[in-house]
This record gives structure tokens, sequence and C-alpha cells, in this order.
């Protein structure tokens, strides 16, 4: 309970921080909480918002189911195959620190402007940790497990879906959670970029039209979406985490 | 070079190979990438001509701005963090998901607090980094062995000469590896600013050059930032195998 309210607390310091610098900067810089919280309302009740989201929520569900198997795939191959996993890792973790935004034209090239390029940068964005997450997770699963498997003649399918995959779930589901963030991350950026839909798209027109309170809200709801699902999915980590 | 060194330049090696021949068959066509071989020859007539001297040092000193700040920040943000369990409690969730906030929307209200000048980009640079670093900086605290406090309080250390005598050599290897990320994610602000919102930088030089179809010059502008980050990474990784090396894993 007094998690609960010292949660409450924090947040409430963040909105009196938000106040208080809306009192500094004025009117042309920020809006107040309430202001943008009066727009968020609103524009969850207009009809031409709902469009944008629904743009922002396929390209980011598509990117992340992508980012997911795909890394899941990669990071088992790496995983197993010892030689493959270390000559491939430190590549992947020179590749995670690049800074991606660079290479969005070149996703434009090749996908053209539209859904799939915004879903391509969302997957270079989130494929990355998830790979390197899913290889440590599938090297560190105990050898006696698969002497056991051997002993018991299970055959190549089994060994992933009966020992890996429960052995290694923990350490999965933080990459997911990792790569969530980050495939977002991707997602809006490529929104903000030569895209003409989506929540990204509608923050960038309301910077340009400096319509500060909207451009406020928008973010807003994106911050508040993410967390709550980022938290769910932090619960979740931990709860695997103390199972093993 | 080891065995495994050697497989790894192979790898980039053969893929960087792949990717020329493609590109001089005509597989892949002229509008979408040029081949890897011209990018290098557009990049060094770029640099020879130095007309790109301005936009590099600019970002360059962008991002160690914003990372200085950043490490120095987030050290001792994460000491408050780490020194009162209450906040932490609260605070961790909001750390894990940090960075699903996309902070490039704030430029417009940096400028107007900040002003027309790089300063609004370096905040963006730093908000992106100093979380990495207060995270890494918590990690580390929490694997302190408990006698070097101990010895700290023996010695009467005031809190401020535990955190520099103790507490940061005792965690330096997690600081170095949130260094790293800092440095990463200094560079993503930063680029990142500069691409979408910003009207200098080598991030707009490349978002400027694809409006224009100038493909030469994005490409060329690409690999420098790719070689440019690559080694630095490599440098820090080199820097971190002599400290483990030095005082053995954490």
């Amino acid at each position: 309970m007094s998690r609960a309210l010292d949660t409450a607390l924090f947040v409430g310091a963040l909105l009196l921080a938000w106040q208080g610098l809306y009192w500094l900067a004025g009117e042309v810089a920020l809006a107040s909480p309430a202001v943008t919280a009066g727009r968020a309302l609103e524009l969850l009740g207009q009809a031409s918002f709902w469009p944008h989201a629904a743009e922002t929520g396929i390209a980011f569900g598509y990117a992340l189911g992508c980012a997911i198997l795909g890394g899941f795939g990669l990071g088992l191959l790496l995983g197993l195959h010892r030689l493959s996993g270390a000559v491939a890792e430190p590549i992947l973790v020179s590749l995670y620190s690049l800074p991606k935004v660079t290479l969005y034209p070149l996703m434009l090239l090749i996908f053209g402007l539209g859904l799939s390029a915004k879903v391509a940068f969302g997957v270079i964005h989130g494929i990355i940790p998830m790979t390197l997450f899913t290889m440590n997770a599938v090297r560190t699963v105990a050898p006696v497990y698969f002497k056991a498997a051997r002993v018991m003649q299970v055959g190549r399918g089994g060994m992933i879906v009966h020992i890996i995959l429960p052995a290694a779930l923990p350490e999965i589901v933080s990459g997911v959670r990792v790569g969530f963030s980050l495939t977002l991350l991707g997602v809006l950026i490529g929104e903000m970029f030569a895209s003409q839909r989506g929540l990204g798209h509608l923050v960038i027109r309301a910077i340009g039209r400096h319509d500060v309170p909207t451009m406020m809200a928008v973010t807003l709801l994106l911050i508040v979406v993410a967390v709550i699902l980022n938290s769910g999915l932090l619960a979740l980590d931990r709860r695997l985490h103390r199972r093993v | 070079m080891s065995k495994l060194g050697w497989w790894r330049l192979g790898v980039v090696g053969g893929a960087v190979l792949v990717l020329e021949i493609l590109c001089r068959t005509g597989v892949i066509d002229r509008f979408t990438m040029i081949p890897p071989t011209e990018m290098v020859a557009a990049l060094w007539r770029l640099l020879l001509a130095g007309e790109l001297n301005r936009d590099i040092a600019q970002t360059l000193s962008n991002v160690a701005l914003a990372f200085v700040l950043a490490v120095t920040g987030g050290f001792f943000l994460g000491l408050g963090i780490h020194a009162w369990p209450r906040l932490r409690r609260v605070v961790d969730p909001f750390l894990a998901t940090y960075y699903a906030v996309p902070f490039f929307v704030f430029y417009p209200i940096l400028i107007v607090i900040f002003g027309m000048n790089d300063l609004p980009i370096v905040v963006i640079g730093f908000l992106f980094a100093v979380v990495a670093m207060i995270i890494n900086t918590l990690n580390g605290l929490d694997r302190i062995p408990r006698v070097l406090l101990k010895t700290a309080r023996v010695y009467r250390m005031n809190p401020l000469a535990t955190a520099l005598k103790i507490k940061l050599p005792a965690a330096a290897l997690h600081l170095f590896a949130g260094a790293k990320l800092a440095v990463a994610y200094a560079f993503i602000g930063v680029i990142a600013s500069e691409f979408i919102l910003s009207a200098s930088g080598l991030g707009y030089a490349i978002a400027y050059a694809y409006n224009n179809f100038n493909n030469e010059k994005m490409y060329a502008l690409m690999l420098f930032i790719i070689l440019l980050v690559t080694a630095i990474n490599m440098s820090f990784y080199v820097w971190e195998q002599a400290l483990v090396r030095r005082w053995g894993r954490g």
C-alpha cells in the first residue's frame, strides 16, 4: 500500500515540476498539465484522431512481431552454434549502438514511403536487443537439461519447445521489454520524418503549426500507453525471474 | 589477431563484398544504393573539400557535451537514488520504461527555454544518455562488497569522499558499461534531433541530402557516422578489456 502512495507522491512531484516549468517558460513553450489533459481527452473524442492512432498501432504491432520472431530465431541459431555466436556478438553490439536514424533514408529508398518503411525501421531498432538477449539466454541454459533431453531421445523440435523455450523464457521476456521501447521509438521516428499518417506525424504537424497543447497531448498519450504496457511487461519479467 | 577476429573480419568484409557485387551488377539500382567503394570515394572527396568540417565539429561537440553531462549527472543521481531505497522502489519502473518516450518532441519547448542555439540538442542528448548511466550506476552500487563500505565508515569518510574514493572505483566496471551506453545514446539523441528538427549538424546534412536526391553525399555521410561510432565503440571496448585485466571481473 505504501508503495502505491509513494508512486502517487512521485507522479504528483512530476506534475508539480511540469506546472512549475510552465510558469517559468510560459504559454509559448508549454501547455499546463490541466490544458494538456483536456486536449488529450478532446483528441480521444475526435473521430479524426483514431486513424492516426490505428496507423501507429498497426505499424508498431507488425514491427514488434517481426522483431520478436526474427530476434528469437536469430538468437536461437547464434546461441546454439557457439562459433557463429562468438563471431556475431561484437558485431551485433556495435550495430546496437549505431544511431540508426542515419539509416532511415536507406529504409525509405528500399521500402518506399509508407507503412513498410516504418515497420522496417522499427524492426531494425528492436531486433538487435531481442537477438542478444535470446542468444545469451540459450547459451546459459544448464547443460544438464540438454543431457536429460538426449537421454530421453528428444528431437530437435522437441528440444526447442520443451527445453530451451521454458528455460530461456525469463531472459526472452527481458529482451521483449527492451525491444518494445526501442521498436516504439523507431516507429515514431519513422513517422516524424517523411510520413503522412500516425501519431508521430501528428506531433510533427503540431510542432509545425506551433500547436503546443496538441503536441503535448499526443506525447502524453504516447507516454501513458507506453509506460502502462511496459510496466505490465516489467511485472511479468520480474515474476518469471523470481520463479526460476 | 585471434581466430575469432579473422572470422569477424571475414563476415563483415564478405557482407560489404556482396553489397558491392549486387550494386555493380544492377540487382540494387543506383537510386536505392551506391556501391560501397563509391561511398568511400565520395566520403574521401567530402573530407578533402572540407565542406563538412563545420557540421562534424558541431555534432561532435554536442555529443561530447551531452556525454560528459550525462556521465557525471547520471553517477550522482544514481548515488542519490541508491542512498534512498524508498525513492528507488518508486523510480525503478519509470527508469525501466524511460526509453519508450520519444524525447525529440520536446525540442520546440527546449528552444523556447534555452534559445535558438545548440543547447536544446545537447539537452536531448543528455536526456537520452543520462538514464542508461543511472541504471548502470545503480547496478554497480548494488554489487559493491559490504566490507568496503564498512571500511569507509571505520575511516570516518564523509559521503563525498566515500562516493569518490570507495564507490567510484568499486563500481568502475559497471560505470564503464554505463558510459559506453551513454556515448551510444548521446549520439542517437543528438543525431536524431538534428535529423528531424534542426537546421545544421551531420544528422541534418543527411536529411538534406536525402530530400535533394543526393545519394552520393547521403551515403558518404552515413558511412562516416557508422565508421566514427564503430571506432569510438572499439576504443571503449579495448579500454574496458584493459580495465578487466587490471581489476578482474566486477
